[in-house]
């Protein structure tokens, strides 16, 4: 039997794993949480369950059914607690895969070594958050925080909140904050109107294959109306005031290219704010195993979601940021592959509908370069080191460099806890912006060959692998 | 739902099993519980175990991300500092 490697158990992962073993192979699903869902269906854990927990979620009976077709496989083993920390390449086949299993960031893990004869990384995505002053100060989290808070905890970042930002995430982040009690202020959302519409209204027949979607999407909007919280367009948070949290937010008009319009300011009292610019696929174990990237930072796949790398495969917001029903589709086909299959001609169908769906999303709302106006020489960029806007602009313009390799070795933008998680895209786009000519190695700072720190005890005890005496 | 008590820098904070000590702690009112090298405070910035900014010390192991860890009753968090130039 094809033993076929998943790693990342949300919706993609699970579509793939399912669609592996209807195609006869043996899986292994390695998540790093300790139930699947991924972030997309993420809940309260096992002892603390909420009998209303359908209502949080879209598809929850979709999920569940996902989840028990899993469990009651017994070809399918799902390892929870399993944090893949890094991959060795090798010719013509997929990498061996290094995992520690236990608690998050604890010690005397199991270290477990997989030999898969196809892997399909199913890793998702993290979000983008653009920097402004005072962003780092506590009480300023990423949208994403507050709905995994929300979610899988039932706690609220704060009592009257603003969320700003672009994209639709920003709608289900405030309807989750709406759940637990907290008062939500205003939307902010940076594209302007024409930029929405540039990207929703054209060939509107196009929408109607992905009206799942778009009901989704109204049906939040009904409820921002419905509560009279104002969802205003072509604005963003250009500063967090606070001494040892966030105590206001100042909100400015934008341009077309979202830089702020002077003398537009509005001072708003909250006591957080939620900030959300967009999604970066999280390459980490893609681009360890080699598989080609894009210019996007997105992995590139082939019609069968194969790599540049035989034997490895990729689903979801690793091959473009596209939401759910991208991800199930993708990891139908990436499933059915991997064993040696072929794909249902309905998968291939929905995946051709939700690409359409998200580079519509891309239009709308995708970055304009306007933003850096809204960074003073002082803001904290790469928030680990504590780089500023200005150290890295005065470094690119003393140094001349457009070694991006230099420049964070200089500044050390990129070198700190996050290893680049946070700050690496921006740093890259304000250095470029710096010599106006471009860097000689883009998406350097989403190089890590160590996709999440191990201590080093576990490191040398990681020879010692208990699955596969056979291997090195 | 079953309560647990965990001890953060010698105080007694209430929280739910199941809760990360991230959740335990923002739900006692707490925002910041680490400080940079530069000595700027930090909380929760992305909940989901990628940017490293809640990291707190739990039963004497540095470096432990309070939004991925589960509290566990009885558990002793410390907060930390990173090192200074």
């Amino acid at each position: 039997m094809t033993e076929v490697l998943v790693v990342g158990g949300g919706p993609a992962g699970m579509a793939a794993t399912l669609a592996a073993r209807r195609h006869g192979a043996r899986v292994v699903l390695l998540e790093a949480g300790d139930d699947v869902g991924g972030q997309y269906w993420r809940h309260l854990p096992h002892g603390r369950a909420d009998p209303g927990e359908r209502h949080w979620h879209h598809g929850w009976d979709r999920f569940l059914a996902l989840r028990a077709a899993l469990r009651d496989d017994a070809d399918c083993e799902i390892v929870t607690g399993a944090h893949v920390w890094s991959v060795d390449r090798r010719d013509g086949a997929p990498p061996l895969v290094h995992v520690v299993v236990g608690e998050p960031d604890g010690q005397g893990r199991e270290p477990r070594t997989y030999d898969p004869a196809a892997l399909v990384l199913a890793t998702g995505a993290y979000e983008r958050t653009l920097p402004f002053p005072g962003w780092d100060l506590p009480g300023v989290f990423t949208a994403g925080a507050a709905q995994a808070l929300a979610k899988g905890e039932r706690v609220a970042v704060g009592r009257r909140v603003l969320v700003a930002g672009a994209g639709p995430f920003l709608l289900p982040v405030v309807s989750g904050l709406l759940r637990i009690g907290t008062e939500v202020a205003e939307v902010v959302e940076a594209a302007r109107p024409a930029q929405l519409a540039a990207g929703w209204a054209t060939r509107p027949w196009e929408l109607l294959a992905a009206r799942r979607k778009a009901g989704e999407l109204a049906g939040y909007a009904r409820e921002l109306a419905a509560r009279r919280i104002p969802y205003r367009t072509g604005a963003a948070v250009v500063a967090a005031h606070g001494t040892d949290r966030v105590e206001a937010v100042t909100v400015a008009r934008l341009t077309r290219q979202w830089a702020p319009v002077p003398g537009t300011e509005r001072r708003i009292e909250v006591d957080a704010v939620c900030v959300s610019h967009g999604f970066l696929p999280r390459t980490e174990l893609a681009t360890a195993a080699g598989c080609a990237v894009g210019a996007d930072g997105a992995v590139t796949v082939d019609a069968r979601q194969l790599t540049s790398v035989p034997g490895v495969l990729t689903a979801g917001e690793l091959t473009g940021i596209g939401g759910v029903d991208l991800a199930l589709a993708e990891g139908e086909i990436a499933g059915s592959v991997a064993a040696g299959g072929t794909p249902a001609p309905g998968a291939v169908r929905e995946r051709a509908v939700f690409r359409r769906f998200a580079a519509r999303l891309a239009a709308a709302h995708g970055i304009r370069p306007g933003w850096q106006a809204w960074l003073d020489d002082g803001t904290v960029v790469c928030r680990c080191e504590d780089v500023t806007a200005g150290a890295l602009r005065r470094t690119a313009e003393l140094t001349g460099s457009r070694g991006l390799r230099s420049l964070k070795l200089t500044t050390r933008a990129g070198l700190g806890l996050c290893q680049g998680r946070t700050c690496g895209r921006t740093v890259e786009d304000l250095l470029t912006g710096a010599d106006g000519v471009g860097l000689l190695d883009p998406g350097r700072t989403a190089h890590r060959p160590i996709a999440i720190p191990v201590r080093l005890g576990e490191l040398s005890d990681s020879t010692r692998t208990r699955n596969r005496e056979d291997l090195p | 739902m079953t309560r647990i008590r965990i001890e953060v820098d010698g105080d007694q904070v209430p929280g739910l099993a199941g809760q990360t000590i991230a959740a335990v702690l923002l739900a006692d009112g707490r925002a910041a519980w680490r400080r940079t090298r530069t000595g700027r405070p930090r909380g929760v910035f992305c909940g989901i175990g990628a940017c490293f900014d809640c990291l707190v010390t739990v039963n004497g192991l540095r470096d432990v991300r309070a939004c991925q860890r589960r509290a566990a009753d009885g558990d002793k968090v410390d907060l930390q500092e990173d090192d200074r130039d």
